[in-house]
């Protein structure tokens, strides 16, 4: 059998380096956003639980804005907004950073709840065995809290995942830009759309199948 | 701050565009939710149904809705659908479409817990004086099951109300289309996005403090 | 056994997976009769009791109330089970209070009461509500009829819902270890609504560790044992003159209160 121009196949295969392209910067975003927003999530999350008073309630505003607006705004006000100020950074690291201040705030939210989650006597325990603050956290708070963590965690990991659709908003060629450029091309909309699709979601099953790995992986942390 | 002179008569001039705006999102996320409630409980049944030629296909709406990202899925309601065939859907029915899919599967999953949670006695006390089982649904489970469930429905109510951004994607002149517009007509760009910002802001804490509010009165249960 | 015989239960077993819970009861509730099934835990008295309302369908034998097979229709010699609308009506004749109270959540104490006489007896909201407030007011607790279940103690908690089960004036009116659950000093409240309904003729079958008042209320008691019944006559007898080990060895634990 001779694939034509039209066929599906035929059009999947000639657009094959676009649609690579694609998701090489849909998962490349998400795993750049997924990361930072891991490392700020847990310190400003640390903040919150452990924090002063100020820092305590700036750390919550934060929180409590970011979550409040929706990252399609984030995105287009840091989009503009930079170049407004002559910060020249490419409309992949604009999305990237909104991103992350979203998912930021998420995580921090996160850590709290499952560090709160450890029982008080853990914290006292931790103490009376002469344990310094952040040893207690290392060696006692974290680990347990990290159980607690995982599931949350990795549902942001797959809300950043299909927020980074938005970033086509600002011009970003991601997969679903992408998809897009090629049905411009081909008109074949619904196996495109399909397409993509199917790659959201071996994308995201991987990331809920790694969760799944890591909580069996930390599922004798019980208390 | 570089040289940035503030001038707001830009958001005077066009509050009434963005009340109108806000006023759409809100609608939308509101008809969304209702729809994908009802959409989503009769789902959650058909998972607890026990039969599995109707617990596996919810199953995997649920599942496919939740893996796919949403501005694919409007997209592909919006300009996939007529060349199946289904045409006469305008850009806003479309997307209420998108959205109440979107939200009953979210609502399924909620409703779900929701019911697994309700104790059985509760059924057997309802058994006992004679209700009959759709009476027992009515009068009992599904009472206790809403107030349950309030702070999540209210939950996705804000989250359906941010996600009602995304219909700038197909020109629904809500809140985030009309900054848009304003913004490429005035370059007032600091002025434009920190209204929306601010509007979407305090609709979702209004919005969460008056659930709150319903959810107190409807406390009854500890 | 005097008078018109109530409910009446043929040699009735119910399993549970490998494990035959029931294995062959034989009992007979007369009209007007308060009747007590004892015996230590496991030995089958709750499982029967909710065999008799049809929260657990029992495998074999028959359970007759007012002479109508419970929960199934005999056709051509066949055990066919009911239509849930009949086995609803059914059950609307027979009441039942549990250990657990289980009120409704969401409803006042007066809703509670109301809910089985609006939705299941049809009667009209106002009729219902002044029924509810008769039935509150006899269990003491008509300034509370506008409180819900949080707000009640435990103890208000049971009487509201034997006000819910008695409102439906039931022919017959299950107790399953309804004071189990309660704090001591709640106990005798609760045991104090029983023995009135006891005095004004309602027929009762109740699972009770309350062996003063098994003894001092009851017409009969039935004495059960690994899911059959060992020994059954008049209180007198059963405190009196325990006839097995097995019994002796049962009232022995409550020895020191019959003492008083």
């Amino acid at each position: 059998m001779d694939l034509q121009p039209g066929d599906f196949l035929f059009e999947l295969w000639q657009a094959r380096f676009s649609l690579w392209a694609g998701i090489v910067a849909t998962v490349s975003s998400s795993a750049l956003t997924i990361l930072a927003s891991t490392l700020c999530g847990t310190l400003l999350g640390l903040v919150l639980a452990y924090g002063g008073p100020i820092a305590r309630a700036l750390a919550r505003l934060y929180v409590d804005v970011l979550r409040g607006i929706p990252v399609l705004v984030l995105i287009l006000f840091t989009y503009y907004g930079l170049a407004l100020f002559g910060i020249n950074v490419p409309a992949f690291w604009a999305g990237v950073i909104a991103l992350s201040a979203f998912a930021t705030a998420h995580v921090a939210e996160t850590l709290r709840g499952a560090v709160e989650s450890v029982p008080a006597g853990q914290m006292e325990a931790a103490k009376a065995i002469g344990l310094r603050f952040p040893q207690r956290l290392r060696d006692v708070i974290l680990p347990q809290a990290l159980r607690r963590m995982l599931p949350p965690w990795v549902n942001t990991g797959l809300e950043v995942v299909k927020g980074t659709t938005l970033l086509s908003v600002i011009g970003v060629v991601e997969l679903l830009l992408a998809s897009q450029q090629v049905m411009a091309r081909n008109y074949l909309i619904i196996d495109f759309y399909l397409t993509a699709g199917a790659f959201y979601l071996v994308i995201n099953a991987a990331i809920a199948q790694l969760g799944a790995a890591l909580e069996r992986r930390f599922s004798y942390l019980r208390y | 701050m570089i040289d940035y002179h503030f001038d707001w008569s830009v958001i005077s001039r066009n509050s009434g565009r963005f009340a109108e705006a806000l006023g759409l999102g809100l609608g939308l996320a509101v008809l969304s939710l209702a729809i994908g409630c009802a959409l989503g409980l009769a789902c959650a049944y058909a998972r607890l149904s026990g039969k599995p030629w109707l617990a596996w296909p919810v199953r995997g709406y649920v599942e496919l809705i939740r893996c796919t990202p949403l501005l694919l899925l409007i997209f592909f309601i919006y300009f996939g659908l007529p060349e199946l065939g289904l045409y006469g859907m305008d850009k806003f029915q479309s997307f209420v479409l998108t959205l109440s899919l979107y939200a009953g599967a979210y609502m399924c999953e909620v409703f779900r817990a929701g019911l697994a949670s309700i104790p059985k006695q509760y059924v057997e006390a309802a058994k006992a004086i004679g209700l009959r089982p759709w009476q027992r649904q009515r009068w009992v489970v599904l009472p206790v099951m809403i107030r349950i469930t309030l702070p999540s429905i209210s939950n996705n109510l804000i989250s359906l109300f941010k996600d009602t951004s995304l219909a700038a994607a197909i020109a629904i002149p809500e809140l985030t289309f009309t900054a848009r517009q304003i913004n490429a007509n005035t370059f007032r760009v600091m002025e434009v996005w920190l209204t929306a910002s601010a509007l979407y802001l305090a609709t979702a804490w209004l919005l969460a403090a008056l659930l709150r509010r319903v959810e107190r009165r409807y406390a009854s249960i500890r | 056994m005097a008078g018109n015989v109530l409910l009446q239960a043929r040699k009735v077993h119910k399993s549970f997976g490998e494990t035959e819970v029931l294995k062959g009861i034989d009992l007979d509730v007369a009209q007007g009769q308060v009747v007590s099934l004892i015996g230590a835990s496991g030995s089958g008295k709750t499982t029967f009791l909710r065999c008799v309302n049809l929260l657990e369908e029992h495998d074999a034998g028959e359970i007759l109330l007012d002479g109508e097979p419970v929960g199934y229709r005999m056709e051509g010699g066949r055990r066919k089970r009911l239509s849930e609308a009949a086995i609803s009506a059914q059950r609307a004749r027979i009441g039942m209070v549990f250990q657990q109270f289980n009120l409704f959540p969401h409803l006042t104490a007066e809703e509670n009461v109301m809910l089985g006489l609006t939705r299941v007896l049809g009667k009209p909201k106002a009729e219902a509500r002044e029924i509810a407030g008769h039935w509150l007011a006899r269990v003491g607790l008509e300034a509370r009829r506008g409180h819900y279940p949080y707000q009640l103690s435990g103890g208000q908690q049971q009487r509201v819902a034997i006000a819910r089960a008695v409102a439906m004036q039931p022919r017959l009116l299950l107790f399953d270890e309804v004071t189990s659950a309660l704090d001591p000093e709640l106990v005798a409240e609760v045991l104090a609504v029983m023995q009135q309904l006891a005095e004004s003729g309602q027929t009762m079958l109740l699972v009770s560790h309350e062996m003063l008042f098994v003894r001092d209320v009851s017409h009969h008691v039935v004495f059960m044992d690994q899911g059959r019944v060992a020994q059954a006559g008049p209180p007198a007898e059963i405190f009196g003159n325990p006839e097995s080990e097995r019994l002796r060895s049962f009232l022995g634990r409550f020895h020191g209160l019959f003492a008083l």
